[in-house]
């Protein structure tokens, strides 16, 4: 890096060393606390929260699986792999349209980004409270006409896990997925797309075979952010999602009620379910930038 | 990683590589594409925003001015719920009201963890951009930083329980290296441990921010400093702090309103014994009392905007892009 200008005799000796450690211990608190809880995870049946280990085993991931433990837990992994899922497929189209939306003028561009922007800063807990709110009102109040010439069932609970949830989770992914498209599209060459044109490509065309494969890696970040963001979001879940419960309302429930490890064997199967996913979509996105540049070397 | 994270540069750029376009002709070329192509395109977006952030926000509003009884709610026009959110706070007694307590409880974490984050997280962002000198190295240490951004909040700070805890491996190693006999009570379910988990968990979000305005910092300002004759910590605090200053408003933006308006962590960390404007909140939503949870949240988000206005005010962020 440029860095290599700077004298070195200054640089090298004692402060980086000093900022080295610093940052060695930086991780190692950034890690170590979840370290300790994958480890005792795997107590022996008759461990406790806290270390030392009595034996090593399965039994608290038996336990949580096999049903005979605290909760339900199943339904709630299922039903946050689908919401995370959904989540992570709209965050990315929706994203990639107000991305191309972004690169031409349109009236009230400003006033979306500013509302984006806001989404992301306003307390969770006030967007949660005001979803629910507002799914409250609509029960009240749009729900008797509808209901008057037969759409809709004369009581009921809007409030769900692919209605309101599903919204109050768009709330939180899609602006660090339209920041994302900003990033990219800024730094996209727009003469790629010139010389599709010059060539005859149609707009779908020009997205389809110039676009789209240059922007691909990023949307794997895209999809990277949509589906974990998901998977962990509880602020704006905990008034939304009706009378079900995704994975981490379960889990921040079951903090002040279990006290045996097999909360750590929760915590570790749905770290597990992120890591997948992160070192996953990860390794695609090295995987396609690596084969973009051999390709463009190919002159391909 | 390095290019994406230098976008915003080109983004304060982009007035003036418009006006060149516009200068060659070239902005012609965007009505290749009809004009309703860029509304369709951002109107999902728009949509989504419109139906679970502006409405909600304009529902609590409204709502915050209802009435309620133990049973129900009911629209109405009423300030009872904004004079029972600051009921006392202006009769001039000499003890706090409830609302001004909570936020002066609030407002001590957030000092504490804007320092905190903001001492760590310029340290590892100023080692990560001037002292790790190859691409794959600085990519490999900030993924390090990022990865714990995309697990369970809720799974990081319950990993504090048995580091912390009465029996927990700080008390055990403290205890058995003699140093204390009794293990230390406040390690867990306190404003330490609330304050460690904010921590925690948000260093990140200062990381980020100035990582990536340093990475923008014109090495050759920061030699010409060097040949000027300043030190090492001249150079830091007359070149590279000035030039990060919008990275460390965005962090600082980020981590306040965060802390301002969280529930979750002080309930957890805090054993749900300490106060937050949050978990007020989310109390009386549990009683159904929604038009004073309602009134709360207005305050709160009244709150959180006056601050980052303030913060604005403190650096003209557009003038410093």
């Amino acid at each position: 890096m440029a860095v290599k200008t700077v004298p070195r005799e200054e640089k090298r000796p004692r402060s980086f060393y000093l900022l080295a450690t610093f940052f060695a211990l930086f991780a190692v608190f950034l890690y170590g606390p979840m370290i300790t809880i994958l480890t005792l995870s795997f107590q022996g049946p008759s461990g406790g929260l806290t270390f030392p280990m009595n034996g090593f085993s399965f039994y608290w991931f038996e336990r949580l699986w096999g049903g005979g433990g605290v909760v339900d837990i199943g339904t709630a992994f299922r039903r946050s792999l689908a919401l995370g899922a959904t989540v992570m497929v709209l965050t990315v189209v929706i994203s990639v349209l107000a991305g191309l939306a972004f690169r031409k003028k349109f009236k009230g561009s400003t006033a979306l980004f500013y509302v984006a922007i806001a989404s992301l800063i306003v307390p969770s807990i006030v967007v949660s409270l005001g979803i629910a709110l507002e799914f409250r009102i609509i029960d009240e109040i749009v729900r008797p006409p509808l209901a008057a010439i037969g759409l809709m069932a004369p009581r009921g609970n809007s409030l769900g896990l692919f209605t309101s949830g599903l919204g109050a989770h768009l709330s939180w992914t899609l602006p660090f997925g339209l920041l994302i498209m900003f990033a990219v599209f800024n730094r996209l060459d727009k003469s790629y797309e010139e010389a599709a044109r010059d060539l005859g490509a149609s707009n779908w065309q020009s997205f389809r075979y110039v676009v789209l494969p240059m922007i691909a890696p990023f949307l794997i970040g895209i999809s990277l952010f949509g589906f974990t963001l998901s998977w962990d979001e509880i602020a704006r879940s905990s008034q939304t999602m009706g009378s079900t419960n995704t994975l981490p309302l379960e889990l921040a429930a079951l903090t002040t009620t279990v006290t045996t490890p097999e909360i750590y064997a929760l915590g570790t199967s749905v770290t597990a379910v992120s890591f997948t996913v992160i070192f996953g979509t990860l390794g695609a996105f090295f995987y396609l930038q690596r084969r973009r540049e051999r390709l463009a070397k190919r002159g391909g | 990683m390095t290019k994406t994270l230098e976008a915003p540069a080109d983004a304060g750029a982009a007035p003036q590589d418009k006006r060149r376009d516009a200068a060659a002709g070239r902005v012609r070329r965007t009505s290749w594409t009809p004009r309703w192509v860029a509304y369709a395109q951002a109107a999902p977006m728009a949509l989504v925003f419109l139906l679970f952030f502006v409405l909600p926000l304009v529902a609590t509003f409204i709502v915050s001015f209802w009435n309620y009884t133990e049973y129900s709610i009911e629209p109405a026009f009423v300030t009872t719920n904004y004079t029972d959110v600051f009921y006392g706070c202006f009769s001039g007694g000499s003890a706090l009201c409830t609302t001004f307590a909570t936020y002066l409880s609030t407002l001590k974490f957030v000092a504490i963890v804007w320092a905190a984050t903001l001492g760590i997280g310029f340290t590892v962002a100023y080692f990560l951009a001037f002292h790790v000198r190859t691409l794959p190295m600085q990519i490999t240490l900030f993924m390090i930083c990022t990865i714990p951004f995309w697990t369970s909040n809720v799974i990081r700070m319950i990993s504090w329980i048995p580091l912390l805890g009465r029996n927990g491996l700080v008390n055990e190693t403290l205890v058995s290296a003699g140093l204390i006999d009794t293990p230390i009570e406040w390690l867990l379910y306190s404003d330490f441990a609330v304050a460690l988990a904010l921590i925690h968990l948000y260093t990140l979000f200062m990381v980020v921010p100035i990582f990536n305005s340093m990475m923008r910092i014109d090495r050759s300002l920061i030699e010409a400093a060097y040949d000027g004759g300043a030190s090492g910590f001249q150079t830091l605090t007359n070149v590279i702090i000035p030039l990060v200053k919008p990275g460390i408003l965005i962090g600082s933006i980020f981590v306040v309103t965060i802390v301002t308006g969280d529930y979750l962590t002080i309930g957890i960390m805090g054993g749900q014994q300490i106060a937050s404007v949050g978990k007020v909140i989310q109390t009386q939503i549990n009683f159904l009392q929604f038009p004073i949870a309602a009134a709360n949240a207005i305050v709160l988000l009244a709150v959180v905007l006056l601050t980052i206005w303030g913060m604005l005010r403190l650096v003209d962020i557009r003038k410093e892009l």
